[in-house]
């Protein structure tokens, strides 16, 4: 078995007295896109966010390109390449387009290559192209999610985490992003994205888990999952 | 000639209200960045604000220019030396921030907002009491720093330390704009008064910027005090209190969590309070702030030039 | 309702046997100690009402005390001596003072519609600044009122009306009277909480906006609750006035209106018991610090102001350790005491 890029180690995280992830182990290897499915309030955010330093795990390992990063503050992972796109709404309202995604390589130092990058953020989302000068929070809930993911490409990620990138959006739109995913994934990018909508996150990735009430029930190959009959009567609506 | 006799006085307060609103604007940028990243009143900063000119005339008092007893009459400290005083306070002063910041308000980051205002005022109290208890409770002659000399513009007088006043406080400003706007700490400053957890993702990293904040902050109160302390030679451990409250104002008026806001804000107060203290009556100078204040937060909330308000509560 | 006046007539009495207790055994100065106990109750409690129950946050309470103080002072010696000339201090009548109070209490309320009416658009620390700021203009303001003393204020105020047969016990009269208006203010607060309207507050204060939904009018029912905790405070004030028999507008600076934002926060912002813990708590500490800071400074070893160093950092220390507050927003019950038995760390440190 190869290293793998990710790997959660039975992770337990608390809110308080709430037990909101009860031993929550996955594995992503590089290259792979990996789904993590399931319903509101299942985990799901909770489980990226104890991935990517922003909360603390009270047992269990985080471990990343082979190293535990559990305790390892998020501004670091994000330098060593481990880079979360929040849903739509993370991004800052208030700066212009093109300042957003400055700040998405503010770990970075090398001038023309963030220069390249930013134009070639603009040639994957046109739209943000068309939409630089003008300020996140009026840019419409596509847009933002798409600068949401342009941003996390702008600290050149070896793993990226998004979450809920179709939250709220019109179907096309969601086809668009998932679209670029899959462009994102060829550059070489691994990939975990967390979403609600199963249908087409499972049309998009190579494996993926399904999370309920903070534990892994089920996984295999997206494949696998969108023939099984628990999931088919679960989260495809069939 | 009556009428020529007010416009040269009314000149003449604004100027004078210039000084006293330069030093307001160095105390507001302190207030207004704080408050653009936590969200908090930092009651503490007016107190180093006062520990900035104790340091200064410390160092003053052991480099041998101050009389041992404190009625006595200190000696000019050559410019050259002063500035390494105010760069020492400013280093001082820097630390003492961060310091604050450390103890009294990182550990209650995640405990709401009113927890974080009552340490705040738990720590301005314990510097201004254990100020008194360290340098004592009578005032101190400041020393002078250069000869006192007085240009005149037309009708108006200029006397040299409000020159430098005002002077200073320009340059400090146009630095710290610059800093916010053209570096990378910079961005980081402004990226986590929009969002602390996106600017994490981002990153950057906020315990570190918090502290960068509060020690910049800080720093511009130990020229502000020094500034003030030249100006008016007696200082106190109390002598914070009111303008650290009027600053904050200040940092309201004129938009929080803006810089330029900042300086606009503590310029009107400023030159308000001299016009009105001058022309009026002396003890509604002192109102003039709060008066200011309640109109701008009827009117316009987010203050004269702040942004559209973002409502955190 | 029966219940309440019962209660109302068992506090009569108790500050009535306060009254004779104090005059007869105890020492002035510890007399003192509970005048300024009890009227930092009635300010805890009635800022409590805006700040804790509605969570609007206030910060203009010495504001508020200042109106009182000096609404009642003039109409108590205008009405008591019939001039401003100095002479002898003497009691007011009954009457007299009840029409101070009377007075204070509906000046301090009418400014605070005037004033809450605005200032509760705002939110937040916005509000709790423009509050802040009433008080301060209130009071650079009292300072150039000649009629009213300047900044030297008001002397020779009269003292508290006699009660019959209470001839003999003046040492305790200011007492009886201070906690006679905590009695009342405790009883309507309590009242208040459980009523149709104390819960509209507390609607308003977890989400407003749910609140509005539900038919509640919230810019006037917070108003409303602004303008009982002005009340209040200006009694807060007139009782000071006449308990000291002097007044002047630099003892309601804004440092006095934080100290009563302090006594919420430390006791638990929204409980009754809680407020009235903080008020007891900061009122008593630095002056329990006194003798402490004396000793030292007869040993040779003078600490300057070591009282209010220690206040401060038991503060700071206190917020990091309890941010909730002692009681959080729970009221003192045998339940939450039992609760706490097992740690037993924590004495009971309760008020009825």
């Amino acid at each position: 078995m190869t290293e793998a890029m990710l790997e959660l180690v039975d992770l337990n995280v608390y809110y308080g007295a709430i037990h909101a992830l009860r031993g929550v182990s996955l594995r992503v290897n590089p290259g792979e896109v990996v789904t993590l499915i399931g319903a509101n309030g299942a985990g799901k955010t909770t489980t990226l966010a104890a991935a990517c330093g922003l909360l603390k795990s009270r047992t269990g390992d985080v471990r990343y390109a082979g190293a535990s990063i559990a305790g390892v503050p998020t501004h670091q992972l994000v330098a060593r390449g481990l880079v979360m796109a929040p849903e739509g709404r993370g991004i800052f309202p208030a700066l212009t387009v093109e300042e957003n995604l400055r700040l998405g390589a503010y770990s970075r130092r090398d001038k023309p290559a963030i220069e390249k990058d930013l134009q070639r953020g603009f040639d994957i989302f046109p739209r943000l192209a068309e939409r630089k000068r003008q300020k996140g929070g009026t840019l419409s809930g596509g847009e933002q999610q798409m600068l949401a993911i342009a941003r996390a490409l702008m600290a050149r990620p070896k793993l990226l985490l998004l979450d809920e990138p179709s939250l709220g959006l019109a179907p096309l739109i969601v086809q668009t992003i998932f679209e670029t995913i899959d462009t994102i994934s060829k550059e070489g990018v691994t990939i975990l994205l967390v979403e609600q909508n199963a249908n087409i996150a499972l049309k998009h990735s190579h494996r993926a888990y399904v999370i309920e009430s903070g534990s892994i029930e089920f996984a295999g190959t997206s494949a696998e999952l969108r023939s099984d009959p628990r999931v088919k009567a679960a989260y495809l609506g069939e | 000639m009556a009428e020529a006799d007010i416009t040269s006085q009314l000149l003449q307060y604004s100027a004078n209200g210039l000084a006293k609103g330069s030093t307001y604007a160095l105390m507001a940028v302190g207030y207004t960045l704080v408050y653009g990243v936590l969200q908090l009143i930092n009651f503490a900063h007016a107190e180093v604000y006062m520990l900035g000119s104790h340091f200064a005339y410390y160092q003053a008092r052991w480099a041998g220019y101050l009389p041992e007893d404190s009625a006595g009459k200190p000696e000019s400290v050559p410019i050259g030396l002063a500035l390494g005083f105010v760069a020492v306070a400013m280093i001082a002063c820097s630390l003492v921030g961060m310091l604050i910041e450390r103890i009294a308000y990182r550990p209650l980051r995640n405990a709401g907002r009113l927890a974080p205002l009552i340490t705040a005022i738990g720590v301005s109290l314990l510097l201004q009491y254990g100020g008194q208890a360290v340098f004592g409770t009578e005032p101190k002659l400041f020393p002078t720093f250069m000869e006192t000399e007085v240009y005149e513009l037309g009708p108006i007088k200029f006397p040299n330390t409000n020159v430098l006043i005002v002077l200073t406080t320009v340059v400090l400003m146009t630095a710290l704009t610059l800093f916010v706007t053209k570096t990378r700490p910079g961005a980081a400053m402004r990226a986590c008064s929009h969002d602390m957890k996106t600017a994490r993702l981002m990153g950057i990293n906020v315990n570190a910027t918090i502290s960068l904040t509060f020690g910049i902050g800080s720093a511009m109160a130990a020229v502000a005090g020094v500034l003030v302390a030249m100006d008016q030679p007696a200082i106190t451990p109390l002598m914070g209190v009111q303008i650290g409250l009027k600053a904050f104002v200040a940092a309201v008026v004129g938009g929080i969590g803006s810089i330029p806001g900042a300086a606009l804000g503590g310029l009107i107060l400023g030159v308000s309070e001299s016009v009105v203290g001058g022309l009026w009556e002396t003890s509604y100078a002192e109102a003039v702030a709060f008066v200011f204040l309640i109109v701008v937060l009827l009117f316009k909330p987010s203050g004269l030039l702040g942004k559209a308000t973002r409502e955190k509560v | 309702m029966a219940r309440t006046i019962a209660i109302f007539l068992a506090a009569l009495a108790g500050c009535y046997g306060l009254n004779w207790f104090l005059a007869e055994f105890i020492e002035v100065v510890y007399v003192d100690y509970l005048n300024l106990i009890g009227i930092a109750i009635i300010l805890a409690v009635s800022l409590n009402v805006v700040n804790g129950l509605t969570g609007q946050f206030s910060l203009g309470h010495a504001g508020f005390m200042a109106v009182g103080a000096f609404v009642a002072s003039p109409i108590s010696i205008w009405l008591t001596y019939g001039e401003f000339e100095s002479g002898p201090l003497a009691h007011a009548s009954l009457l007299h003072f009840g029409l101070a109070l009377l007075a204070c209490g509906v000046g301090a309320a009418l400014v605070g519609v005037v004033v809450g009416a605005p200032a509760l658009r705002l939110k937040g620390d916005y509000l709790a600044i423009a509050t802040l700021g009433f008080g301060e203009i209130t009071r650079i303001m009292l300072q150039s009122q000649d009629i009213l003393g300047g900044p030297t204020g008001l002397k020779r105020i009269p003292k508290m009306p006699q009660l019959p047969g209470t001839a003999g016990w003046d040492g305790g009269t200011s007492t009886f009277w201070i906690f006679l208006v905590v009695a009342v203010l405790v009883i309507l607060t309590v009242r208040l909480q459980r009523s149709t309207f104390g819960r509209a507050l507390i609607a308003i204060r977890e989400n407003e906006l749910a609140a509005e939904t539900m038919g509640i009018r919230s810019s006037r029912m917070k108003v409303m609750a602004f303008v009982y905790g002005a009340f209040f405070a200006g009694i807060a004030g007139a009782l000071f006035a006449h308990y000291q028999h002097s007044v002047r507008p630099d003892d309601f600076t804004a440092v006095r209106s934080i100290g009563v934002v302090v006594m919420l926060v430390l006791g638990g912002l929204g409980s009754v018991t809680g407020a009235i813990t903080g008020a007891v708590f900061v009122t008593l500490l630095p002056i329990m610090l006194r003798p402490v800071e004396e000793s030292l400074a007869s040993s040779g070893t003078p600490i300057t102001g070591l009282s209010m160093i220690v206040y401060a950092l038991l503060l700071i220390a206190f917020m990091i350790f309890r941010p909730q507050g002692i009681f959080g927003q729970r009221e003192l019950s045998l339940k939450l005491l039992r609760s706490w038995v097992p740690s037993a760390v924590r004495g009971k440190g309760g008020k009825p």
